[in-house]
């Protein structure tokens, strides 16, 4: 990293805050399990912080909700306070700014001049392309000119949540600004996808302070997403698997299925095709994810997936268990042969004899009969 | 000679704003423009999708105020298809939406709006000892008032100033004179700067519960997606509950011992501002919190109303379907309509964006010319202000208890007459009287689903018309909420199973609005009319009007949803 001599370590800065090293280690053990790893590698994060500097950060917004900016601050270990006071230095960032207007361009561009290669840049949402940009402006300037501009001298671009990372909602069809992400229009930096709409909480703050800690970027995926928190897809973690696996769905909302917590494949849920830590980490320290309170996935950390809908038709290149075929074309095989008025997501059920039996004593819901 | 001060970007927002303040020989704001600088196009994406999903494309419109276009656009969609909602589903809605509002007021007053008022410089100065003694003298049943306490944040904020980067604090107006707080009661505000940080992620478990996640928990159309089954670990059961519960109480406590006597304390230093921001003077309410069906809105908590030139003793009725109330102008906006075509029902509505702006990077934007992103909507030809101030005075009004009874106790407190809500600081103190009912309303529909639930109701979802094949080959609806920031409306024309027009007029909208073809300012524009500014270069006086509305400019601009520098102007870039 390149470290600015009047730039004090994380453990430096806590030590002036009152910390004291005791809590100082508790809170390195707990960065540690957050991030996954071994207890092997704790000493290691303690000296990582113990001497790094805190690194300056630019958080850009452009075409976006801010909901990238509400999850960050969510984050429970660590907590956003700490991040923001202790880890790094958020020179800039309009959602909690408390200066305004001239003040906080100079404080970007004085940032640019001083630290070139110094600083991490972090973007929430994207760049409008079309007519010349006008459809995002900053201090009288397009946000892609300033985007451009800041990430320049940037040593390494996070692309905060879907928009950043892959388009998003503005760029759903027919996409009427031109947005574009990131690394679409950046080319010659590192650049980190974190997708999602918005990213896990606990997978932002862990993205950051991997950084922070092993002095470099996470291993990435073929498409720029750190492989720690995006490798796996819901579906193969989720804990309604064993119900889709035994044939065992939700047919319609609030039915006994749903109040049972069987799979909500058939509702059209995202989960076999997304890849994220939902299933795993689940959302606000844990409480709960989207399958888990009843609703399928959207699978709103995949690129495109506005335009993969809709959201309640069921995915039909899924493959169902124990038959090395989608739905569909069982469906199709079967349908035209003997178990007519049976559809055909409903073959791998009755095809799945032995997955069925294990559940022999739950009575299929009523909808799961004629449809 | 004019000065004019431009503000771009205004900070501690959601989204992007630009301000350009006129200022007059006195050095008082003698005109103003709010510019949103940006569209998404949401209601050009909406067209051809299924209406059953536009709820997920609608909550993108803004992670802040996270939830309420949800809201809005799965209502918009029932009231097109003729669907009610289960019981259980309309409480745990109305849930969902009060959990959004405190947590949300809370987050403003804290972490957009604070920093107007409090000097964080002058805390570095403050003794942890007296201002131990004034937190237990604003609150005595605050749980965290020791001199200990505040030391600790005062060696934590001296240590973060002397490293030298100051981050977010950076470059900001320290030491303004228009800041008035005492060093005691500016570290007392830091503290629970840092205190309401750490809770706001705690409350909002509650989204987690019912929605699965949040930001942007899951909605559906005919109820809610989160099945409830009593006797089984995998829906809501008496285990989530408990924590939804806990989290209820949490958030009155907090509420109650520290945000408001944090307001009271702070608004008490600053009286001059009952009598700066007024602006309009018309207020507009759609109403929520339903009772009984989302069709009875007499039995709403927060009722709906209009109020028009601060007449207190009318609340005018108001129909978000009737075509000649609700109408969008863009006499100063970058959109065009159909030839012969001025001011349109949302129904009716058109979404043609049209740069005419100064090519970037400019200087100025031009007030004769359009100069906006947002559309001017207008309720029967006038500009309206919406949100809470609005809410408080239309539930006062309208003579309801629970709001006379806040708003009395809170201008007693402060000892000023009613007349100073119609201001800055009363669209302040509003947000924060709203939140004392609303951590009360929650408690009150956490106990009916409770009870609904003992009389052995467990449903959450109506599937009649979830099916498209059972829908009308044509139907209009509209879907209303009235989200932290204010009224918000949705409206739907659905053609073939397909969203054939959908429409949005949110509640930055209404406030940052251009003008209209009579000239009338829209709500920010107004308020900032007459402001003293002591230092144009630091903008501090239109940084707290402006945020004393909580702009949301993802939301105005959602969706939508020349450089004629005089002679004799100076420009200041703030």
């Amino acid at each position: 990293m390149n470290k600015p001599s009047s730039f004090l370590s994380t453990y430096d800065v806590l030590r002036q805050h009152g910390v004291e090293r005791r809590d100082f280690l508790k809170f390195c053990v707990t960065t540690a399990a957050a991030l996954g790893l071994e207890a092997s590698m704790v000493p290691k994060v303690i000296a990582a912080m113990e001497t790094k500097p805190r690194i300056p950060v630019v958080w850009l917004h452009g075409l976006e909700c801010t909901c990238c900016s509400e999850s960050f601050i969510r984050s429970s270990h660590p907590i956003a306070q700490n991040i923001v006071l202790n880890m790094i230095s958020l020179d800039y960032d309009d959602t909690l700014q408390a200066a305004a207007g001239f003040q906080v361009e100079e404080i970007r561009k004085k940032l640019i001049k001083n630290h070139p290669g110094g600083y991490l840049l972090a973007v929430e949402g994207n760049a409008p392309t079309a007519d010349g940009g006008v459809y995002c402006t900053v201090g009288g300037d397009t946000f892609l000119n300033v985007l451009k501009e800041t990430a320049e001298h940037a040593k390494a671009i996070i692309a905060w949540g879907s928009c950043a990372s892959n388009g998003c909602v503005q760029a759903a069809h027919p996409n009427p600004t031109g947005a574009k992400p990131i690394h679409q229009l950046i080319t010659d930096k590192p650049i980190i996808n974190v997708p999602g709409c918005p990213p896990i909480a606990e997978v932002m703050t862990g993205v950051l302070t991997y950084i922070l800690t092993f002095d470099a970027l996470p291993e990435l995926d073929r498409i720029g997403r750190p492989k720690m928190f995006y490798g796996q897809r819901i579906h193969d973690k989720c804990y309604r698997r064993a119900f889709f696996d035994a044939g065992q769905f939700v047919e319609s909302w609030d039915d006994d299925a749903a109040r049972k917590g069987w799979c909500l494949y058939k509702m059209g849920c995202r989960g076999p095709t997304t890849y994220n830590s939902c299933s795993t980490f689940k959302w606000n320290n844990g409480v709960s994810f989207p399958i888990g309170s009843g609703h399928g996935c959207i699978g709103c950390s995949e690129a495109g997936f506005w335009d993969n809908g809709p959201f309640y038709q069921r995915l039909s290149n899924v493959v169902v268990p124990g038959i090395d075929a989608t739905p569909n074309t069982i469906g199709e095989v079967l349908g035209a042969a003997a178990v007519v008025g049976i559809g055909a997501h409903l073959v791998s059920t009755v095809v799945n004899k032995n997955a069925r039996k294990i559940h022999a004593s739950d009575t299929p819901p009523a909808s799961e009969k004629g449809e | 000679m004019t000065t004019r001060v431009v503000v771009d970007p205004v900070t501690r927002i959601e989204g992007h704003l630009r301000i350009e303040a006129m200022l007059n020989d006195s050095g008082h704001v003698g005109d103003a423009m709010s510019s949103g600088t940006m569209w998404r196009g949401l209601e050009v994406i909406l067209q051809g999708r299924d209406p059953r999903d536009a709820w997920a494309f609608c909550e993108r419109i803004c992670g802040v105020c996270t939830t309420v276009h949800a809201l809005a656009s799965v209502r918009c969609v029932e009231n097109a298809l003729g669907v009610q909602v289960p019981k259980n589903a309309e409480t745990i809605r109305n849930i969902l939406f009060l959990t959004q509002m405190v947590q949300d007021h809370v987050i403003h007053f804290y972490h957009l709006h604070a920093l107007d008022w409090v000097d964080i410089v002058s805390a570095l100065k403050a003794d942890p000892e007296r201002t131990a003694t004034l937190a237990q003298k604003v609150s005595p049943n605050a749980e965290k008032a020791s001199p200990g306490y505040f030391r600790d944040i005062a060696t934590t904020l001296t240590k973060y100033v002397d490293s030298g980067q100051l981050g977010l604090f950076d470059n900001a107006y320290w030491g303004h004179p228009a800041y008035k707080l005492p060093p005691e009661a500016n570290l007392m505000a830091v503290s629970h700067y840092l205190e309401a940080l750490k809770w706001q992620k705690e409350v909002i478990k509650i989204h987690t519960i019912f929605g699965g996640k949040n930001p942007h928990p899951n909605y559906l159309v005919g109820g809610m997606a989160s099945a409830i089954a009593l006797q089984s670990d995998s829906a809501i059961n008496i285990e989530r509950l408990n924590m939804v519960k806990d989290l209820i109480a949490q958030a009155k406590q907090v509420v109650e011992t520290m945000y408001i006597p944090d307001l009271l304390a702070v608004a008490s230093f600053y009286p001059e501002w009952t009598q700066i921001g007024g602006g309009l003077g018309n207020y507009l309410s759609y109403g929520d919190i339903p009772q009984n069906g989302i069709s009875d809105v007499a039995t709403f908590k927060i009722p709906r109303g209009a109020i028009l030139n601060k007449n207190l003793a009318e609340v005018l009725p108001v129909d978000p379907a009737d075509a000649g109330q609700v109408r969008e102008e863009i006499t100063h906006s970058w959109y065009e309509y159909s030839a012969g075509k001025d001011a349109l029902h949302p129904w009716e509505g058109e979404t043609k964006p049209k740069y005419t702006g100064p090519k970037p990077p400019y200087t100025q934007l031009d007030e004769n010319a359009k100069y906006s992103w947002l559309k001017s909507p207008r309720w029967k030809g006038n500009a309206m202000e919406v949100g809470p101030l609005s809410r408080m005075l239309i539930g006062f009004a309208s003579g309801r208890t629970e709001y006379k009874d806040v708003v009395t106790e809170a201008l007693g407190a402060l000892k000023v007459p009613a007349t100073a809500l119609f201001s800055t600081l009363g669209r302040t103190a509003a947000r924060g009287l709203e939140t004392r009912l609303c951590v009360y309303w929650l408690q009150q529909e956490y106990d009916r689903l409770i009870t609904n639930l003992k009389a052995g109701d467990t449903t959450t979802a109506n599937t009649v018309k979830w099916e498209p094949s059972s829908w009308p080959a044509e139907a209009k609806g509209y879907g209303f909420t009235e989200a932290p920031r204010g009224a918000l409306c949705h409206w739907i024309h659905i053609k073939d199973t397909k969203i054939f027009n959908y429409q949005i007029v949110v509640p930055s909208t209404w406030n940052a609005s251009p003008k209209d073809a009579k000239g009338q300012h829209g709500a920010y524009e107004s308020a900032l009319l007459g402001t003293p500014m002591a230092d144009p270069k630091r903008p501090l006086e239109i940084l707290r009007t402006i945020h004393s509305f909580d702009p949301c400019l993802a939301c105005a601009s959602h969706v939508l949803g020349k450089d004629g520098r005089k002679l004799s102007e100076v420009l200041i870039r703030v």
